[in-house]
């Protein structure tokens, strides 16, 4: 009866955000899945009936190709992003109190600069009269000719930027709850310093790095507008290809199709994480010391 | 036989506190050796400079005739037990002992065989694939033990290793730690600010204060001859008595002068000539207490005091009484209470007495450690 009364508690409580995401999130998903299989008019608009042609076109080599370069742009993203984030996140959190709040405010001071602007911001900076192109040249390292935009390269650059802080954050968080003492434990046990790195605080900070992981990883493979500002027409996205259907095609039900794909390759990574979390969650009390 | 690991005038400085002030130390082989001090004496200074954790300033560090004073955590052959074990959180138990081993890059048979062995030692077989935070406190304990003596180390440094564990608890691990030491003859360094610990413990003892040593011996010794006045407030509880050297009534006694009392005597085994000021410390066991006049025997000192304070312990009764411008404290066991046919109670006119063996000169004295003696107050109300 109690259990039962609780139970009833809890689906009061989650009942408002239940109702938000199902309109917000849920129903607009659906509406791009039954998209998906409806035909495209040649005005813009739905036709009628019901058609598999559109996910059968995604097999298009076209498609699978940006499919394919999408994946590991994201994925060499957001391993450069850890090995980033990882040495910071520890920094961060082994200075001295005052040093920390304003290394976190650095970190944070770039969101108060709209996105679009800051992404703006490094077409000026690469540009080819810019002083990093000047300064390359001059060094010898980049060739007058070759431009630093329009390329994969100035993709990935902006996309590390601009997702280094969130990268940051949770490593932060969990390098600082982290008890230090558990590195010279295995110092004390003969490993070296990076061993020790590598087999107690790597595990021990486990929890934000996959968070990490997951919030560089998945906006990335949706990211359209890095792409299209400093991005050139060899390296376009599946987010672009996706804004390109609804916003210079019209064909609806084919930008669909290919969100479908994004959701897929967005879910994959989620569900992994959640079924590892699962597993870890059993918990049992410990047991008094009453053995002898 | 050759000193085994010594430290040799070892400093170490943190900002402006001295933590460690010129420490040397000799400890033998096999020994069960224990740095006693209260917070921030230093002791764990030492042993965090022992395990490679901090340089010291100055001093050297010797392994078995080696200096590893540079030598980097990993590289000595000596182990730490910490103070709430550092138990990896992530590993199993049986991942937590072998890691050790794994670190080695031992063969896997080996690292196998050698942690059955270590988890049948600390009786922790069937807990072997549980991880740390689902024991509980004694079968960490012992997990860290373990951890620590897979590697057989030279030393085994234990920093406080009981503190986090309840008093029934602690009293049987001191006595599992005695058993281990026994069975794996590993010098043992342990580090305490438990006065118990380290004297059931111990062969050895050395009490720290502000970073220096205050004296090295046996437990007994500590205990019965206490050199300074930190030593025998420290360690125990004492009477201090302030007085000066009047003559020698036999060569190894001297008889002192002490103000508002009658002369007492007091074996010199310091030889402190005639006419010096000197510091005499009485363990209150030590006195004993009667409302008859005691007989006089040589060497017995025996002074009149009024009870100022009865405070009934269970075991033993302690009594505060007045004699002259002094308070002493006095111990005193009961064979029988109820039964006593002459109770000491609140204000009596009592004797008490002590044999001038039982009394210490103090080579050093300070007017501080006088506080680390609890009296109660003297009036109710005054502090």
């Amino acid at each position: 009866m109690k259990r039962l009364r609780r139970r009833g508690q809890e689906i009061l409580l989650t009942l408002p955000s239940f109702f938000w995401l199902s309109l917000f999130f849920l129903i607009p998903t659906a509406l791009v899945f039954i998209l998906a299989f409806r035909p495209a008019d040649p005005f813009g608009g739905i036709g009628r009936g019901w058609t598999t042609a559109t996910i059968k076109g995604l097999a298009d080599p076209q498609y699978l190709a940006i499919a394919w370069r999408t994946l590991w742009v994201s994925f060499l993203a957001t391993a450069i992003c850890m090995l980033l984030a990882v040495p910071t996140g520890y920094a961060v959190a082994r200075v001295s109190e005052r040093r920390r709040n304003l290394l976190l405010m650095l970190v944070i001071v770039p969101f108060w600069t709209s996105f679009l602007i800051r992404v703006f911001a490094w077409k000026s900076i690469l540009h080819p009269e810019g002083f990093i192109k000047k300064i390359l040249v001059f060094l010898g390292l980049v060739d007058p000719g070759a431009s630093l935009l329009y390329n994969l390269g100035s993709v990935i650059l902006v996309t590390v930027y601009t997702f280094l802080p969130f990268a940051i954050l949770p490593i932060y968080a969990a390098a600082e709850k982290f008890d230090y003492r558990l590195i010279e434990a295995a110092r004390d046990l003969g490993a070296r310093p990076f061993e020790a790195f590598r087999k107690v605080f790597l595990p021990g900070i486990r929890q934000g790095l996959v968070t990490a992981v997951l919030v560089v990883f998945i906006p990335a493979l949706g990211s359209y507008v890095i792409p299209d500002i400093v991005g050139g027409p060899g390296s376009e996205l599946l987010g672009n290809k996706i804004a390109q259907r609804v916003f210079v095609d019209r064909n609806l039900p084919l930008a669909g199709g290919l969100s479908i794909v994004l959701i897929l390759a967005v879910l994959a990574p989620l569900l992994a994480v959640l079924a590892l979390q699962r597993e870890k969650s059993r918990i049992e009390p410990p047991p008094a010391d009453t053995e002898s | 036989m050759a000193e085994f690991f010594e430290f040799k005038n070892v400093s170490k400085r943190f900002g402006s506190i001295q933590a460690v002030d010129g420490v040397s130390l000799e400890i033998k082989r096999g020994e069960f050796f224990a740095l006693l001090g209260p917070s921030g004496c230093g002791k764990t200074t030492m042993l965090r400079v022992a395990a490679g954790f901090e340089t010291p300033d100055s001093g050297r560090v010797f392994l078995d005739g080696r200096d590893i004073t540079d030598l980097s955590p990993n590289r000595r052959r000596v182990n730490t037990i910490f103070q709430s074990y550092a138990l990896f959180p992530h590993l199993t138990v049986r991942d937590n002992i072998g890691f050790g081993l794994q670190i080695a890059k031992k063969p896997k048979a080996e690292i196998g065989r050698e942690v059955e062995a270590m988890l049948s030692l600390i009786r922790l077989e069937d807990q072997a694939d549980k991880k740390p935070d689902l024991l509980s406190g004694g079968q960490r304990q012992r997990v860290a033990v373990a951890r620590a003596l897979i590697n057989k180390p030279d030393v085994l440094l234990l920093d406080e290793p009981l503190a986090a564990l309840d008093l029934k608890l602690r009293q049987r691990m001191l006595i599992e730690l005695d058993l281990i030491h026994d069975q794996v003859g590993i010098t043992f360094l342990y580090v305490t600010h438990d006065q118990g610990e380290a004297m059931s413990l111990s062969d050895r003892i050395a009490v720290m204060n502000a970073g220096r040593i205050e004296q090295i011996g046996p437990p007994a010794e500590i205990y019965e001859a206490p050199r300074t006045s930190f030593v025998a407030a420290f360690i125990g509880d004492t009477n201090f008595l302030e007085g000066v050297v009047a003559d020698h009534p036999e060569p190894e006694y001297s008889r002192l002068r002490i103000d508002g009392l009658p002369d007492v005597m007091v074996y010199n085994d310091k030889q402190i000539a005639d006419g010096n000021k000197v510091f005499l410390s009485v363990r209150p066991e030590k006195i004993q207490i009667s409302r008859d006049r005691p007989e006089s025997k040589t060497k017995r000192n025996a002074v009149p005091a009024v009870v100022e304070d009865v405070i009934y312990l269970g075991p033993t009764t302690k009594y505060w009484v007045r004699a002259g411008n002094h308070r002493l404290q006095i111990l005193r066991q009961h064979a029988r209470f109820f039964l006593d046919e002459k109770p000491i109670r609140w204000k009596d006119d009592v004797w008490v007495f002590w044999h001038g063996d039982d009394g210490f000169m103090l080579e050093r004295f300070r007017r501080d450690d006088e506080k680390l003696v609890a009296a109660p107050p003297q009036k109710v109300g005054d502090e």
